[in-house]
């Protein structure tokens, strides 16, 4: 029979791998067809609303409920001492710590829930939160994590012994009652003995700030208890739906197989959705309590005060070098701010998240890093906003003590970056602070972004311009930012990453239909990343169907395989991985069937495309959709009926994509104004799945990245006020703030993934931080500037130039 | 986010809306555009228990230009500013701030009327109009009157307007000469940093008059007739400029706030200051 397509043709009919194929979820969402949380409306559903503590730490004296529950359509008013009877006042964090479901006995940051109200509609409920009269006794606040390891003032009294002794934390021992735990990488005395006796040091104290992922949706749950089957349901603003029916399970006690969560269509996550909110257990309880179903959506400023923040992380640094530019030795101490309870989203092991990957893109002989978590009287959180957990601080870090490394030099930030990059024949290469690299070209990434800025060109342009300005012709200045990244995502071998024990494996179940099309199942939850899209372009590539032909379908706990969830760049890398591997099952089984449809040995075909033929013969195949109906409707010997697959994947490693980028910026020194004049990014991430929507999920990281360095922050007072809770302050670019970005790309695989490829949301927020603030930095290098912190808002900008007397 | 409960009332007469202000004092409020009164509800800053549109009152909402004086009615919305051409050539000066006010979704429903009523020192068009030396037209239950945007601004939502007025429409002079709004923010949707409004004439190549106002940086809008009659009289050379910087600079009181400290308030207002006399006088 001959083939009337060509094979390229049938290759494109495919539209799997490397085809820019358009977004499936889109069509839906462009329409408002989108289904989210808030969409939910269930019969007889009453809607909860939380009372929050107006003062950043003070004791509870009394809550009076008496007004609330007299008011009509108010069912109830929760309290802790409600709450207590089950157990669930307090509730387990994700990094092993508790957190107050309801304030028992008192409050440790402004926007605490205090009680939970639920009423027959959202306006009873918010009127109802105005009648709970709480009585409060203020506390001393403190919300400087330095001074907090100085205090008397206790925050936790639930962790200090009634000896007044200090016990073990989650992560060993604790120095004093406000302190969390002291976490080390690598060797800090053989590291002090180079930097000691080293030619050349740098060293340099920043802070990250405070931040927060701040998605569109904010955070919410639909909790429905039915009595009769004792089943509960549980719709949830989840990136991890599995997790939480465990975790649901535990605390309640209800067993696991009779909870379902489902999480509906998410709008952004960016880590804010990775963690277990009260709101979230008090809609349980409240469903269990009436028996009707219970929503809880969070407002603007609640999700702003109160769900998890990013970052605050006080970091110090030194790193050593030969006079030559060879980096010998780095170190680093970070004082992490976690707030009042540790819910940092980590895996077990890491408290502080993977900061230790904190040597880059980098070959530095010896390292170390020490981390102290603090409390203080702020939000808890600690999640990774964008990134793999801490990966934005460690890569902020090492970016920063390059570029002071450099002026200690007086040395060029991009030749620097070359002398000292891991070279293309080091890989794998283990660093300093433990990490496996799995592959990389950094030389080949960085000469090809100079290149295409005409990086020389640059230069000279700002040395003209410092003259300039010396002259008194411009008040403008001019920042060429760098940043080299390498992150590390993909989370995690399960033999040292785990979360609350579960291992961090990832998991895909394939169905073929009889007439060759598809529905497969991951452990996963898009968030907007597009999964419906390129996860099927995965498995039209591992089984020869057309993308078009197979549905994805991810976040119901009683449909989806058992997975971790979307978050620190995880789902190419690990459920990625889980689909191709599901999908060579269905191929190995489909060889079989066709190996007994064409009268040869199982051997004597091979795949090609969108069939197996007989090796040699072209002419003779079949379409894996003939196949497909064989497989349901021809008995073959040896052979059970049906065409399904299901891979659970173990990652043997991290995968470890890569970026240079490029941004060239102009600052009025008098309004603090920064201008973007180009911004170029070239990423890495191995195997391209979906070239359209990496550009977006670079354009989307990139303008998270300008936000945060740019002016983006959780902002406290002394009295631990929230400054930035609503969006006036709290800064979310729009399109008009956002430069136009040139993406470019090198392609180096993953050699431990199954298609090589290495996941890419996240890399643009990480690689941009650095990237944006280095070009702040920068333009002020040539009057003075070392570091100075972000974020780099107008007065912030304008206080540098004016304390680099350039307003004089 | 979600505000207390109020009555709506949607008269069709100003005696309507004026019985109704009559009738509940200070447990009633007016609303037009509703882009600062909801906010300031949903936030419970503002208890409203009685609520009045002023949608559907005839006579708010035209623009006259006649003999010399610009007339808009209170319920145009910046939007109409930006697209009124005849607008545009009495007072140009109108589009160029109605453009750097929030954003259009924003200047679809945000009124003047509701912009210079508000008395919040972050509006733009309190300090346009003290630029332009408008007049405010009142009604209220004991009949019309007409107050000078100079004297209507008390403090931070304190205005000279009593409960029971409505503001039905604002007029001025069509300004001669060269003008500039220059204002500095944060981001689209953001109230000022600091900014200016200025207007200068040019008579035999000097100054012959200057008016200048500025926005956010007290708690109400300042108009410095010290900075303007620094620049009258002198060709708006370096050093006059300057003098009315300085000038400016005695005139304003800013506070500290998520957009910078006193000291970085005080340069900027001075940078803007400076950009649109600049631009004002090109243009004169
Ligand atoms: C995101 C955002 C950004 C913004 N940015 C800016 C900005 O940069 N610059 C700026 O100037 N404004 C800004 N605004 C405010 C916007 O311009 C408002 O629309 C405007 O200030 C008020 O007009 P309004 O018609 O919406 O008034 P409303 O909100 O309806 O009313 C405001 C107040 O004025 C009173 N009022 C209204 N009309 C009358 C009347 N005719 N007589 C007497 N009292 C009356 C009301 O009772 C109320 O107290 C912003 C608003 C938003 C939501």
């Amino acid at each position: 029979m001959k083939d009337e397509i060509s094979r390229e043709e049938r290759v494109a009919g495919l539209k799997g791998l490397g085809c820019s194929r358009k977004r499936v979820e889109d069509a839906r969402f462009t329409q408002g067809k989108g289904n989210y949380v808030d969409d939910i409306k269930l019969p007889g559903m009453l809607h909860g609303d939380f009372v929050r503590s107006p003062y950043a730490h003070a004791r509870i004296k009394s809550i009076n409920i008496d007004a609330a529950m007299a008011l009509p359509g108010v069912t109830a008013v929760l309290t802790a001492k409600d709450l207590e009877p089950l157990g669930l006042h307090w509730m387990p964090t994700l990094a092993g710590d508790k957190q107050m479901v309801l304030a028992d006995g008192k409050v440790l940051f402004q926007g605490q829930e205090v009680a939970f109200v639920v009423a027959s509609d959202r306006y009873v409920a918010a009127d109802a939160v105005e009648l709970v009269e709480v009585d409060y006794e203020e506390l001393e606040v403190i919300v400087d994590p330095f001074k907090s390891l100085q205090s008397d003032v206790v925050l936790r009294e639930d962790l200090v012994a009634d000896d007044g002794s200090i016990p073990n934390g989650a992560h060993g021992p604790r120095k004093h009652p406000n302190h969390i735990f002291t976490w080390e990488a690598g060797e800090e005395e053989a590291t002090n003995q180079v930097i000691d006796n080293a030619a050349v040091v740098a060293e340099a104290e920043m802070y990250y700030h405070r931040t927060h992922p701040c998605p569109l949706e904010t955070c919410g749950s639909v909790a429905s208890m039915d009595k009769v089957n004792g089943k509960l349901t549980l719709w949830g603003t989840f990136q991890a739906p599995h997790v939480v029916r465990t975790v649901a399970s535990l605390l309640s006690g209800i067993e696991e197989h009779n909870i379902r969560v489902v999480s509906p269509d998410i709008g952004g996550g960016f880590g804010n959705k990775v963690g277990v909110y009260p709101g979230y257990i008090c809609s349980i309880v409240a469903s269990i309590v009436t028996g009707v179903p219970v929503k809880w959506v969070e407002d603007r400023m609640e999700n702003l005060m109160s769900t998890a923040f990013a970052r605050d992380y006080w970091m110090k640094g030194k790193i050593s070098a030969t006079k030559e530019g060879k980096i010998t030795g780095l170190h680093c101490h970070v004082t992490a701010d976690h707030g009042a309870f540790d819910a940092c989203a980590d895996p077990t092991k890491f408290p502080a998240g993977f900061m230790n990957i904190c040597t880059g893109s980098y070959d530095i002989p010896v390292a170390y890093l020490g981390v102290d978590g603090v409390y203080t009287n702020k939000a808890p959180g600690g999640v990774s906003y964008r990134c793999s957990f801490r990966v934005t601080e460690a890569v902020y870090f090492i970016e920063r003590m390059i570029e002071v490394l450099a002026i200690e030099l007086n040395m060029d930030p991009a030749e620097l970056r070359s002398i000292n990059f891991i070279k293309k024949e080091q890989f794998p290469y283990t660093a300093a602070l433990g990490w496996e690299y799995d592959s990389g070209d950094y030389q080949t990434a960085w000469d090809k972004a100079l290149k295409a800025v005409d990086y020389k060109g640059l230069r000279a342009e700002q040395a003209e311009r410092v003259e300039a300005f010396k002259r008194g012709e411009t008040r403008k200045v001019m920042g060429i930012g760098l940043s080299f990244f390498t992150e590390i995502v993909g989370a995690g071998p399960v033999k040292n990453c785990d979360i609350l024990g579960m291992g961090m494996f990832d998991s895909c179940e394939i169905r073929i239909h009889p007439t060759g099309s598809a529905v497969a199942r991951l452990g996963t939850i898009s968030q907007g990343q597009g999964h419906a899209t390129t996860f099927a372009q995965i498995l039209a590539t591992e089984i020869g169907l057309s993308a078009e032909s197979i549905t994805i379908e991810e976040g119901d706990t009683d449909t989806a395989p058992y997975g971790l969830g979307t978050y620190g760049s995880r789902s190419t890398p690990v459920a990625g991985a889980a689909a191709a591997m599901a999908g060579r099952k269905i191929r190995a089984k489909a060889q079989m069937i066709a190996a007994y449809l064409l009268e040869v040995h199982d051997n004597d075909v091979e795949f090609d495309v969108d069939r197996f033929v007989v090796k040699g013969v072209p002419e003779r195949f079949k379409t894996m959709k003939e196949i497909a109906y064989a497989a349901y409707n021809q008995a073959i010997p040896g052979l059970e009926p049906g065409l399904e697959a299901v891979s659970y994947y173990d990652p043997p490693n991290m995968t470890y994509p890569f970026g240079a980028y490029v941004c060239v910026m102009d600052i009025d020194v008098d309004t603090g104004v920064p201008e973007i004049r180009r911004f170029y990014a070239l990423d890495d991430c191995g195997t391209r799945i979906n070239p359209m929507v990496i550009e977006g999920q670079i354009h989307g990281g990139l303008t998270e990245a300008l936000a945060v360095a740019l002016g983006q922050e959780i902002a406290y007072d002394d009295m631990g006020n929230v400054k930035t809770a609503t969006l006036m302050d709290f800064f979310l670019p729009t399109a008009w703030e956002v430069p136009n970005y040139e993406t470019d790309f090198t392609v180096t695989p993953s050699p431990h993934h199954p298609i090589g490829a290495k996941g890419v949301g996240e890399s643009p927020h990480v690689g941009g931080v650095p990237c944006f603030s280095n070009a702040v930095q920068d333009a002020f290098r040539p009057f003075g500037n070392r570091h100075t912190n972000m974020p780099h808002d107008h007065w912030r900008i304008w206080q540098t130039a004016n304390n680099l007397g350039m307003h004089d | 986010m979600i505000p207390a409960a109020f009555e709506y009332y949607r008269p069709t007469d100003m005696a309507g809306v004026i019985a109704l202000l009559k009738e509940h004092g200070d447990d009633a409020r007016v609303i037009a555009g509703g882009h600062s009164l909801i906010p300031m509800m949903k936030l419970r800053m503002a208890e409203v228990p009685h609520l009045i549109d002023l949608q559907a009152i005839e006579g708010l909402n035209g623009i006259s230009i006649a003999g010399g004086t610009v007339k808009i009615g209170a319920m145009i919305t910046q939007h109409e500013i930006i697209n009124s051409a005849e607008l545009e050539k009495a007072a140009p000066i109108m589009k160029e701030a109605a453009l750097q006010i929030a954003d259009p979704q924003v200047r679809y429903m945000g009124t003047i009327g509701g912009n210079v009523a508000n008395g919040d020192p972050g509006n733009d068009m309190p300090g346009l109009m003290q630029c332009l030396n408008a007049q405010f037209h009142l009604v209220g239950s004991d009949g019309d009157r007409v107050v000078d945007a100079r004297d209507f601004y008390e403090a931070a939502y304190m205005t000279d307007r009593e409960d029971d007025e409505v503001l039905i429409a604002v007029s001025f002079a069509a300004p001669i000469g060269g003008f500039a709004y220059e204002k500095q923010k944060r981001k689209i949707g953001d109230y000022a940093t600091a900014a200016a409004a200025v207007q200068i004439s040019k008579e035999g190549g000097k100054v012959g008059a200057a008016s200048i106002a500025m926005t956010n940086l007290s708690d109400t809008p300042i108009w410095s007739e010290a900075a303007g009659a620094a620049l009258i009289g002198t060709a708006c050379d370096e050093a006059s400029v300057k003098a009315a910087v300085t000038a400016m600079l005695s005139d304003i009181d800013p506070t500290e706030d998520n957009r910078g400290p006193v000291a970085f308030k005080r340069h900027a207002a001075g940078i803007v200051l400076g950009r649109a006399i600049a631009r004002a006088w090109s243009r004169a």
